[in-house]
């Protein structure tokens, strides 16, 4: 079997990839760019390049500017491949990968480095009802917008709270497509909280700008605007029919047949946890994420995360944090010497402060609250796969169990096809909060490859390297 | 399984459509779809049933991360529809409870 060998692998092709591609390419290396989407951009930047909209514009000026990222990435001329799944990624920077769908096989990757910018997903919102048909999240409503022009057919309920909330309304407003209301669950103490990072805030005021202009277009479109929401259920038998809500103990119903849910996004670790990058439990972000040295560099050597999988920040500190991490990656494969790196390294540093300032602010103001994290509802499903409940995982902790992996062996809970995306979290601060300790004592899944399914044939059929570029014929470049 | 959709277009830059077939049901949809965004835009409210109670589940997170929108394309159970650009003639089924080993 024939392996392909590069000096640098970058995983993903949104900002902090894309970006990282750039910077290698800079210092002389010759970068090889895999993605499982279509088009470059990721997820904030979907199909940026190539929008379905007659009006991309809906989208807002901060969608907008992906496009001269993406084409600068094309212009480079950078070796790209889309619709490209690594589902084995070993420390020995051994890659395997495969063209999702083709029913091809597998091809060898030895890299020299490896940038993993695999970047966030939205945070679970376990409620009574969220695996219904009609629930989706805020993120993936978004998605439909950017990368198939779809909206809304009849007013749909936001509910949760976060940046990308406030956003999502803006662009429906935009769009001319009228939003039913917004259930905000940030709780009353968040911004007094969030005061407190005022400083780090009003050193990014550009943020805040925008935050008070999205809120006050929300406002004027005359969006009904519910606040300090303490519960949420979503109600309907085959699909969803409305949603309940309760603030100050009282129960208030809008029904509606769309309803979107949101309460901020989390790093997808599951590719550094396949690997066996070591984690930390950031309390500020209320979320696991592996632990970097100030180049990106994991405890694994030579295996970098950029951009948001590293810890929440952006879009915009995603771009300086991919380049930091190939520069650094450059000077590890000897394309680039510490005193040049160290010059370099000062711009973006410069660059990535500014916009990471505004964060602790975010975090506060927009802090998910517990019970809606580990929710109080037994009947709550936290497993969507398995359909394990909040009453379930709280009973095998009564039982005795005390980390995700056992309640996994007892319940199949994190077994199913999301590989525990979608409940591990939730798991992790049930059992916590049930054992009366801290999130990082009870510890998350072991994660393993494949980390996405691939058939027999795909994982049983070795691809030679030219055989699988020749398959490439037909990609958009 | 088509229904009222959820969702509508709005203007589009380009009106070019592929011809898909759901549950053997042809489809027009634009060329720009993956599977689970045409099966919302056809109206398909729900694209199976989970293997444990039988529920009705449809696409979720339109990322690659859930697994909600699991469908049979071409006769490949288990494909992650928001991952999968939609193709001219392309066969796709919802999947009712669990697989069986073939």
């Amino acid at each position: 079997m024939s392996t392909k060998i590069v000096d640098l692998l970058v995983i993903g092709a949104g900002p902090a990839g894309l970006a990282a591609a750039l910077e290698a390419k800079r210092h002389g290396l010759a970068p090889l760019v895999v993605d499982e989407n279509v088009l470059p951009g990721g997820q904030i930047y979907r199909s940026v390049s190539r929008s379905p909209l007659a009006d991309p514009a809906v989208l807002g000026p901060d969608y907008l500017r992906g496009r001269a990222l993406v084409d600068a990435f094309t212009a480079a001329g950078i070796d790209y491949w889309p619709q490209t799944l690594a589902w084995q990624i070993g420390a020995d920077r051994r890659v395997s990968i495969t063209r999702q769908g083709t029913g091809g096989g597998t091809l060898q990757i030895e890299a020299g480095a490896i940038v993993l910018a695999s970047g966030a997903q939205e945070r679970p919102f376990p409620i009574p009802g969220w695996t219904l048909p009609g629930v989706m999240g805020v993120g993936a409503a978004q998605t439909l917008l950017k990368a198939s022009a779809l909206v809304p057919d009849s007013p749909a309920v936001l509910a949760g709270c976060g940046p990308l909330l406030y956003l999502f309304a803006w662009q429906l407003i935009n769009a001319g497509v009228p939003v039913r209301a917004i259930l905000d669950t940030a709780e009353p103490g968040g911004r007094r909280e969030a005061l407190r990072h005022a400083g780090g805030a009003l050193r990014a005021p550009s943020y805040l700008l925008k935050g008070f202009k999205l809120l006050r277009a929300i406002r004027a479109a005359g969006v009904q605007h519910v606040k300090h929401v303490e519960s949420l259920r979503v109600v309907g038998a085959q699909q969803a029919e409305g949603i309940e809500y309760v603030v100050d103990g009282r129960t208030a119903r809008i029904d509606t047949a769309l309803v979107l849910l949101h309460q901020g996004v989390i790093p997808n670790t599951q590719v550094t946890r396949s690997i066996g990058c070591e984690h930390e439990w950031d309390e500020a972000q209320l979320c696991w994420r592996p632990k970097t040295d100030a180049w990106g560099e994991t405890s694994l050597p030579g295996i970098f995360v950029a951009g948001d999988g590293a810890g929440i920040a952006g879009a915009l500190a995603a771009e300086p944090s991919g380049r930091l991490a190939a520069a650094q990656a450059a000077v590890k494969l000897g394309k680039l010497d510490d005193a040049k790196r160290d010059s370099r390294a000062l711009s973006l540093r410069r660059e990535l402060a500014a916009h990471t300032a505004i964060r602790p602010f975010l975090d506060a103001l927009y802090r998910p609250a517990d019970g809606f994290r580990a929710p109080a509802d037994d009947s709550t499903i936290v497993c969507r796969c398995e359909e394990v409940t909040a009453g379930d995982v709280r009973r095998m902790a009564g039982l005795g169990c005390v980390g995700p992996n056992q309640t996994k062996t007892f319940s199949r809970c994190g077994m199913g096809p999301c590989q525990g995306r979608f409940c591990g979290m939730t798991v992790a601060e049930l059992l916590a909060q049930a054992q009366g300790c801290a999130v990082p004592e009870v510890g998350y899944y072991r994660i393993r490859p494949p980390i996405k399914p691939v058939t027999l044939g795909e994982l049983a059929t070795a691809v030679e390297a030219p055989d699988f570029l020749s398959e490439r014929a037909g990609f958009p470049k | 399984m088509p229904n009222v959709s959820l969702l509508k277009s709005l203007a589009r830059k380009d009106g070019a459509t592929v011809r898909m077939f759901i549950e053997g049901t042809p489809v027009d949809v634009p060329t720009d779809m993956n599977v689970a965004a045409a099966l919302l835009f056809a109206g398909v409210t729900a694209c199976r049933t989970t293997p444990v109670t039988g529920s009705e589940r449809a696409p979720f997170c339109m990322m690659g991360v859930c697994f909600d929108c699991l469908v049979e394309i071409d006769g490949v159970p288990n494909r992650q529809g928001c991952m999968t650009p939609v193709r001219e003639g392309m066969q796709v089924r919802r999947m009712d409870g669990a697989r069986s080993v073939a």
